[in-house]
């Protein structure tokens, strides 16, 4: 239990699962899986965020929608964070947020598959195409192709549904 | 600044890091002039992204090289402030952009090699090194996937592009060597545990290299003449336009922010 003096980080974690993630922002940070830890060292909130990829443009933004949010709520005294290890996987991805991300029209990344294992299995195929069956968002059909493997933003690539025709974005695992 | 001088430990260990560094800056922006220019807007964008991913991995490197050196230099200090010669990448990734196909053989031979280190510094006896390796390692597995596949769709393509590919493999594969040449910084970092020797990488390297030129029709060059000098700071003609270029808005406007 905390001081009654700042609000319980379950209240924190609430506040954050209303923050939207700035390039897809139908799913929240904490559906996103970025956020690591919430606690109080004694009248600082540190929040810490691990990001998603190295280079994620949205790293800053979101850190400073994280300080807005909480600032917004009359937390003045805060920190953020940076953890990278463990590395951020799609398997972070909240299954809410999976459901989410298919209602928007972007494939959610395969469940698991972000083992190191199964990209290494990848790499040592090398030049083959993907061996992931990925299911359009729209008719939910398997019978898809890969279109490219980077997409409109670091963390998806775009495919094509060859049945309902539809281009779209898969989330791909990391 | 404390006059006392850092441990020797540290002062390779910084200029390491700076290797690693830079390799990544350079490539990423190398990379990142393909931007609006690409063949097509898949390819485009996949540039743009393999850059981005470099240019967000050499801000973790040469954050934590700023951090080791310990002179209150940061690492946007250390990629708009330094001149050609305290620039420390191999000369592979300054090599000019040529056409399409000579980008994607060079992305392909460094990528190969990149993903053979970052698997290697996963075990580090740094967790800082290990930590970054870990997180790098996800995104050049990307960026390995979509090269290989490149070099084979284009080697084994037309007779136009089999012939552009094999060109530039052969002008690219001099600089190769310098990925795998030690020297004292190397051996130093390879006794801490922080890396193994660049040499014990070239076996991995040349396996995967071998296979999707195989696959590509493409000849394996025989062994050469190869290239040095980077790692040291001395650099041919073309990083001094990327510098340039990249750092113009920071000599030009001291302390610019936006």
């Amino acid at each position: 239990m905390q001081a009654p003096a700042h609000p319980d980080t379950d209240q924190v974690w609430r506040w954050l699962s209303e923050v939207p993630d700035p390039e897809i922002p139908v799913i929240s940070l904490t559906d996103l899986g970025i956020i690591r830890d919430v606690q109080w060292q004694d009248d600082t909130l540190v929040v810490t965020v691990t990001p998603t990829y190295s280079g994620c443009p949205a790293t800053s933004i979101i850190n400073l929608d994280i300080e807005t949010a909480l600032r917004e709520r009359g937390i003045d005294k805060l920190r953020l964070e940076r953890q990278l290890s463990p590395p951020w996987t799609t398997d972070w991805l909240t299954e809410e947020g999976r459901e989410k991300l298919r209602a928007y029209g972007i494939a959610p990344p395969i469940d698991g598959t972000a083992a190191d294992g199964v990209l290494a299995g990848r790499i040592a195929r090398l030049a083959g195409t993907s061996n992931l069956t990925v299911a359009c968002p729209r008719c939910g059909s398997t019978h898809t192709e890969k279109l490219s493997q980077f997409g409109s933003t670091p963390c998806k690539a775009s495919y094509r549904c060859k049945d309902c025709l539809e281009p779209f974005d898969y989330f791909k695992c990391i | 600044m404390a006059a006392a001088a850092p441990a020797t430990g540290t002062v390779a260990q910084a200029e390491w890091l700076q290797r690693v560094g830079d390799n990544c800056l350079i490539l990423g922006h190398r990379v990142s002039e393909w931007c609006g220019h690409s063949p097509a807007l898949e390819e485009d964008i996949a540039l743009a992204n393999t850059a981005l991913d470099l240019i967000g991995q050499c801000q973790l490197w040469l954050g934590l090289a700023a951090e080791v050196e310990g002179k209150g230099r940061s690492a946007d200090d250390l990629a708009f402030l330094r001149d050609a010669g305290a620039f420390r990448n191999v000369l592979l990734v300054e090599r000019p952009n040529g056409d399409f196909g000579q980008t994607l053989m060079r992305q392909f031979l460094f990528d190969a090699w990149h993903h053979e280190f970052l698997k290697a510094l996963s075990d580090s006896s740094d967790p800082r090194v290990a930590e970054i390796a870990a997180k790098a390692s996800k995104e050049v597995a990307y960026h390995l996937e979509r090269s290989a596949d490149l070099v084979v769709r284009l080697g084994d393509g037309t007779e136009e592009s089999h012939e552009r590919m094999q060109k530039a493999l052969d002008a690219l594969w001099p600089y190769t060597g310098e990925l795998f040449m030690a020297d004292a910084v190397d051996a130093e970092i390879a006794a801490a545990g922080i890396a193994p020797s660049p040499d014990s990488l070239k076996d991995g390297w040349l396996r995967t290299v071998k296979a999707v030129l195989d696959e590509a029709t493409l000849a394996v060059p025989a062994e050469g003449w190869q290239h040095k000098g980077g790692k040291k700071g001395v650099h041919t003609e073309h990083l001094g336009y990327i510098l340039a270029e990249m750092q113009f808005l920071q000599r030009a406007y001291p302390g610019a922010t936006w």
